[in-house]
């Protein structure tokens, strides 16, 4: 016989993974997907009753994303537009039932190296806050996610959260997804962008890359480089293939080979980051 | 098992309810299982085809992900809460309308998230529409119609209104919604999983993990014996009968259960039978069953090879069948020709990816069984079965469930024999339904082909040879191996006059699943290369691709390749010129566009097909009956499956045509093997051609025998009333009294049948003679944007025009074009099925609502004098000149020719640079 526990405090669940293992079910649109035609009897800790883990909230110097918000809440929250991109990611995930019941803490955890969460949370340079019965910790999502499927969670504690720290008002975010049909696709790549002005310039950029290597990556070459940079279309120019392949790792599968995929991120990131840049220029 | 604390309670339809499923279960399970709420369907259980979407507390969500527990105190509306008071709502009742379900699996999904929609957004875009049921995937409509229908209940109402009551006489022809509509919208529909009686046990097939090799079980009774909910483990041991099934009367080749030899990955092994929970609780690996594995052969290299091992024994060389059409002389023919083009294409794996996986159940009663099914061939499978068991064919009754798409894969045995053998041995009812994996690994896939051909014409633009050899991967089993084989050189040329052809083709057997029927039987395939080579010519010779087909398009009189003379319709001609203005606005408009450069270009392509309608060279004969009982109900007992296609409706429209009535006065009794006549396989778009001359010719005799009775002349006007029938002619009245009349079985006084076999010649050494009735004609004009630098294609708007005869229902013709073109595009951009690699509706990628353009449907009626009213078929026809389309229309934005379907962006990408450093592009 198996267990399902669905506490409604976070106290409670904690205590509960500190006696025994347990797989935490959100969502559930990663857990239930891997196991068709198989027996349910894992025991359960469902994280859904614990109202605290709920909702995306101001924290003064920084955002919280609750574990429970799904990708529905985020399109719904009135955000910066550094969020923008993130925003955009989760119009893409999936379908909207995919959205209104999956969590973007839940896609961190499942860890897929196509998560499309991943790449905007990085280049937010988003922390993952894990609590346990004794204990909280705080990792950047790219030290939370360690590979294909594996991250830093231990089997005591629950991801709490997702904390963005805040950017400038002027920040600016976008997301490209490539895929082989419209709707309900798994990228190919993906690429998130988040740039902070300097005035007319780039002050800051962040550029992260997913489903090119285990993890989501950030280019820092390329961020350097585009560093003081004018914000204008000419902006993707600045992309050149040297630093994406060195940072990059992508496998050939179904849905692309590597050298399609190298291809195919710089192309992204040109076109990514002259239509941010004509857009801040514009603003600016 | 979950340990099952207090019910969960919650709000379903509005009305307060416990829920005392484990708190894990998904909820989709518990709302049909517990509550027999099924409207709620399950087609994957991972969130990939939306078919059981529902509201809770008024947000779309896929019941299959959702725990029993989540649910708690909230509020689930599914499709049986759509409908008020018995009425449809509008939204029901315009999907109906706009013949937004076909097979209607995919329907209660899809209406749930478009009423989540509307109840946020009352007047949606068309975008906002398909973002919000993006998450539904439809297999059968192409979306097109389910987009218009949201639309329309959105206030935009600019469909014209259904005849749903069209005049005595008028029914052929008209816009008659979907007869057997109404339970597809309202979640009333039973499919093979909806219903088994409540004794009934679970059927759980454990199947090959591996493509090849030997196995050995275990002692089964010893696992058996300590699983007390499991009843029986069978085996191939325990068939009585023959354990070989197979489409054709020779070379039935397919275990029902593997007997010690696998050959693909998937096969089935062994059958576990014994109470639901029990059977959900194993897992294959519990089973004692040791395999050992051999390398497999895989493709048709594999195959071919010199020294490969043998999948079949008894089949040296690995080759399943050959094929041949030969005319003329065709080294003459290129040497008669001017220009030549060639080339090599290769296609994929593709799956039929129907939203309903197999399902059924199966009873005995005394020495009879009962199998209810979702199948397309009621009758061969009831022969089939009996075989299986060792019974006659007259102790097998097949009773047909609604069958949530089909598409070939629903000709095949599934669940039949295993559920009629555990139900025969056993003696209580046995249930089964396939998980999307293992109707993905087990179930027969379109036909993967390499082709190699070269066409050749003179300076003036005529066709004077043709050469083909395509090669087939037909998996394990022959399954409907021999009929791609046997359609596709003949079918090579494409509809076009040529000389001098020489069509060849070979099915290989390889260690993977069995390659069988797929609307179109091989002919998409072919119909990529020779549409190809066509704009290759035209080129060459400097004629445009539209007038270049044209130019040899054949016409009535005109001889095919297998020396058929084309008699009577054949309105290809026409389906070109219908094509002719869209074409020169778009090839302008893209040119417009391609001035401008940047990465996005545009194309603009064309196509054409014909495709026999029938079987090749064989008879394939059908009966309809039909029948007026005592009390005045005219009942058509119609053995033509509808799996979404149509029969449903159309038999009852030639019905009624035909006999004199409106078509509301006709019931359908739906393929009964007991109570309905053999009208064949759905297959081979045969039913409206066939089965519908079939029915035509019941409704006449049935209305020549009333005449005759009542002694009026042919012009008499019919009113069947209760009990009796007014027969008026001029001012001549004549009632005949039903009541009088002697009953048969069925209880009908009067009946008649209709059998039509179409006529056909066999095939000599050289595909020589007439393998079909008649052909079914179209062209398609395919509008692309292709991004140079990302590879990703875009259809922009199709234009399909057909030659189907005679319209006899317009809508349901637009529904099989729309769908047709759907399942083209996936075959020509994402659709690859890979054993073990792309199992499931997340991995292997059919079209979604945003991958559809619109489609722009011209019906052209060269009237078939064998048809019913003229009518022949589309179902196939609809799909082949898609992908032929799209990828002209790329050659045409970026003069690179692709080679290889589907065209993932990788592929395509990879092809332009290819042609960049040759220096081609
Ligand atoms: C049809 C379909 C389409 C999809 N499309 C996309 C897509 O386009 N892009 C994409 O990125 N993803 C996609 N997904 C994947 C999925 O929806 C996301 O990863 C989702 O965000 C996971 O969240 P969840 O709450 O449903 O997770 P669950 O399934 O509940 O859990 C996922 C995993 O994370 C663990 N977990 C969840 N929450 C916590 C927590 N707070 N603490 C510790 N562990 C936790 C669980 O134990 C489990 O291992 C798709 C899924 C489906 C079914
Ligand atoms: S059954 Fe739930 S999405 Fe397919
Ligand atoms: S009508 Fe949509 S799947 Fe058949």
């Amino acid at each position: 016989m198996s267990v399902y526990l669905r506490p409604d405090n976070l106290e409670e669940a904690l205590d509960a993974l500190q006696r025994r293992p347990l797989t935490v079910l959100a969502g559930g649109t990663d857990f239930y997907p891997a196991r068709v035609g198989r027996p349910l009897d894992d025991d359960l800790l469902d994280l859904t009753g614990i109202a605290d883990l709920r909702g995306i909230a101001d924290e003064g110097d920084r955002w919280r994303i609750g574990a429970l918000a799904t990708w529905t809440d985020l399109i719904r929250a009135d955000l910066p537009a550094c969020f923008d991109g993130l925003k955009d990611a989760a119009r893409e995930v999936g379908g909207v039932q995919i959205q209104n019941a999956g969590t973007i803490a839940g896609n961190l955890c499942n860890a897929s190296p196509a998560a499309d969460g991943a790449p905007n949370l990085a280049a937010l340079e988003a922390e993952v806050e894990l609590s346990a019965a004794d204990s909280v910790r705080r990792l950047p999502v790219t030290e939370f996610l360690t590979g294909n499927r594996t991250t830093a969670l231990d089997a005591r504690e629950i991801v709490t959260a997702v904390l963005v720290p805040k950017l400038p008002d002027a920040a600016a975010s976008a997301f490209l997804k490539l895929g082989a049909r419209r709707y309900l696709v798994i990228s190919i790549v993906m690429i998130g962008i988040v740039l902070v002005p300097d005035g007319d310039a780039v002050g800051d950029a962040r550029i992260a890359v997913g489903a090119c290597s285990p993890v989501a990556r950030r280019l820092p070459a390329l961020e350097a480089a585009l560093k003081g940079k004018s914000l204008d279309a000419a902006l993707g120019e600045a992309v050149s293939a040297e630093p994406v392949e060195t940072v990059l790792s992508p496998i050939d599968d179904v849905r692309g080979s590597a050298g399609y995929r190298l291809d195919a991120t710089a192309t992204m990131l040109r076109r990514g980051l002259s239509n941010l840049g004509r857009r801040m220029g514009e603003a600016a | 098992m979950n340990i099952a604390a207090a019910a969960t309670t919650l709000t379903v339809n509005g009305a307060e309810t416990a829920l005392r499923s484990p708190s894990a279960t998904r909820l989709a399970d518990a709302l049909r299982c517990e509550l027999g709420l099924t409207g709620t369907k399950v087609g994957c259980d991972a969130g990939d085809c939306g078919a059981c979407t529902v509201l809770l507390d008024g947000e779309q969500i896929c019941a299959c992900m959702v725990p029993v527990a989540q649910a708690a105190g909230r509020n689930v509306t599914t499709v049986e809460g759509l409908a008020r008071d018995g009425a449809l709502s509008d939204l029901q009742a315009t999907f109906l309308r706009h013949g937004a379900a076909q097979c209607g699996i995919c329907t209660p999904g899809m209406l749930m998230a478009a009423r989540d929609l509307l109840d946020r957004n009352p007047s949606p875009t068309e975008e906002e529409t398909t973002d919000a049921l993006g998450g539904v995937l439809c297999r059968c409509t192409g979306y097109r119609k389910i987009v218009e229908a949201v639309l329309d209940v959105a206030g935009d109402r600019t469909c014209a209104a259904s005849d749903t009551a069209a005049g005595t006489g008028a029914a052929v022809g008209a816009r008659v919604a979907r007869l057997d509509g109404v339970p597809k919208v309202t979640g009333g529909d039973v499919f093979g999983a909806d219903f088994a009686p409540p004794d009934a046990l679970t059927l759980r097939v454990v199947r090959s993990p591996i493509a090849r090799g030997r196995f050995e079980t275990g002692d089964l009774e010893a696992f058996r014996a300590v699983r007390p909910g499991i009843a029986a483990v069978l085996t191939a041991a325990d068939i009585p009968g023959s354990n070989a099934f197979g489409v054709y009367p020779v070379g039935k080749d397919q275990p029902v259960l593997a007997d010690r030899i696998v050959r693909y990955r998937g096969e089935a092994v062994l059958a576990v039978v014994g109470n639901a929970g029990a059977v959900a609780a194993l897992r294959d690996e519990d089973l004692p069953v040791s395999w050992h594995e051999e390398a497999p052969v895989t493709g048709i290299a594999g195959a071919s090879a010199d020294g490969a091992a043998i999948v079949q024994a008894g089949r040296d060389g690995n080759v399943l069948a050959r094929g041949r059409v030969v005319k003329g002389d065709i080294e003459r023919g290129f040497a008669d020709a001017d220009f030549v083009a060639e080339g090599a294409w290769r296609t994929s794996f593709v799956e039929h990816a129907y939203i309903e996986p197999e399902a059924g159940w199966a009873r005995r009663i005394g020495d009879r069984l009962e199998i209810h099914v979702s199948t397309q061939s009621p009758y061969m499978d009831r022969d089939e079965t009996a075989m299986i068991l060792g019974i006659g064919e007259e102790q097998v009754r097949i009773i047909p469930t609604a069958c949530g798409g089909g598409f070939g894969g629903k000709l095949d045995l599934s669940v039949q024999p295993l559920i009629a053998l555990a139900a025969w041995t056993l003696g209580v009812p046995v249930r089964c339904t396939y998980t999307r994996p293992e109707s993905m690994a087990s179930s027969t896939k379109r036909h993967p082909a390499d082709i190699r051909a070269r066409a050749g014409c003179t300076a003036d633009g005529r066709l004077t040879a043709y050469e083909f050899h395509g090669d087939f991967d037909s998996g394990a089993y022959a399954s409907w191996g021999p009929t791609v084989a046997d359609r596709v050189p003949v079918h090579a040329t494409g509809p076009y006059v040529i000389p001098h052809v020489k069509n060849t083709s070979c099915a290989w057997l390889t260690n993977a699943p069995p390659s069988g029927a797929f609307r179109g039987f091989g002919v998409p395939q072919s119909a990529i290369a020779n549409e190809a080579l066509l704009d290759d010519l035209g080129g060459q010779c400097g004629i445009d691709p539209l007038a270049f087909r044209l130019r040899n398009a054949i016409r009535r009189g005109d001889e095919t390749s297998s020396g058929q003379v084309l008699e009577h319709s054949a309105g290809l001609a026409d389906c070109f010129e219908a094509l002719q203005a869209d074409w020169d606005r778009e090839r302008a408009e893209a040119a417009r566009i391609n001035r401008a450069g940047g990465p996005l270009r545009r194309g603009v392509g064309v196509a054409g097909m014909w495709y026999g309608c029938g079987n090749t060279s064989m008879s394939n004969p059908s009966t309809m009956k039909l029948g007026i009982s005592a009390d005045g109900q005219v009942t058509l007992y119609n053995g033509a499956m509808d799996m979404g296609q149509g029969p449903n409706t159309i038999m009852p429209q030639i019905a009624a045509d035909a006999l004199g009535v409106p078509v509301e006065r006709i019931a359908n009794v739906a393929g009964d093997t007991d109570r309905t006549a053999d009208a064949g396989k759905s297959s081979a778009s045969r039913q409206t051609f066939v089965s519908g001359r079939a029915t035509q010719i019941a409704g006449e005799e049935l209305r020549a025998k009333i005449l005759r009775l009542a002694n009026v002349g042919p012009a008499a006007a019919l009113e069947i009333g209760d009990g009796r029938i007014v027969l008026r002619d001029g001012d001549a009245e004549r009632t005949l009294d039903l009541r009088a009349m002697t009953q048969d079985a069925e209880g009908d006084v009067l009946a008649a049948d209709g059998t039509f076999d179409p006529p056909t010649k066999p095939l000599d050494a050289d595909g020589q003679g007439v393998p079909y009735a008649t052909y079914g004609f179209g062209a398609h004009l395919a509008v692309v944007d292709i991004d140079i630098e990302l590879g990703t294609i875009k259809v922009r708007r199709i234009v399909a025009a057909h030659d189907v005869g005679r319209a006899v229902n317009p809508t349901l013709l637009e529904g099989q074009i729309h769908g047709g073109v759907a399942q083209g595009l996936g075959l020509a951009l994402m659709e690859e099925y890979i054993p073990g690699r792309t199992e499931n509706l997340h991995d292997y990628l059919i079209p979604t609502f945003g991958d559809i353009p619109p489609i722009d449907t011209i019906l052209i009626e060269d009237p078939e004098p064998l048809g019913p009213y003229g009518a022949k078929g589309i179902g196939e026809q609809a799909l082949i000149p898609t992908a032929p389309a799209i990828f002209n229309a790329v050659h045409h934005a970026t003069g690179v020719r692709l080679r290889r379907a589907p065209a993932t962006p990788h592929r395509v990408r990879e092809a332009l640079l290819a042609a960049q450093e040759a220096g081609h592009a």
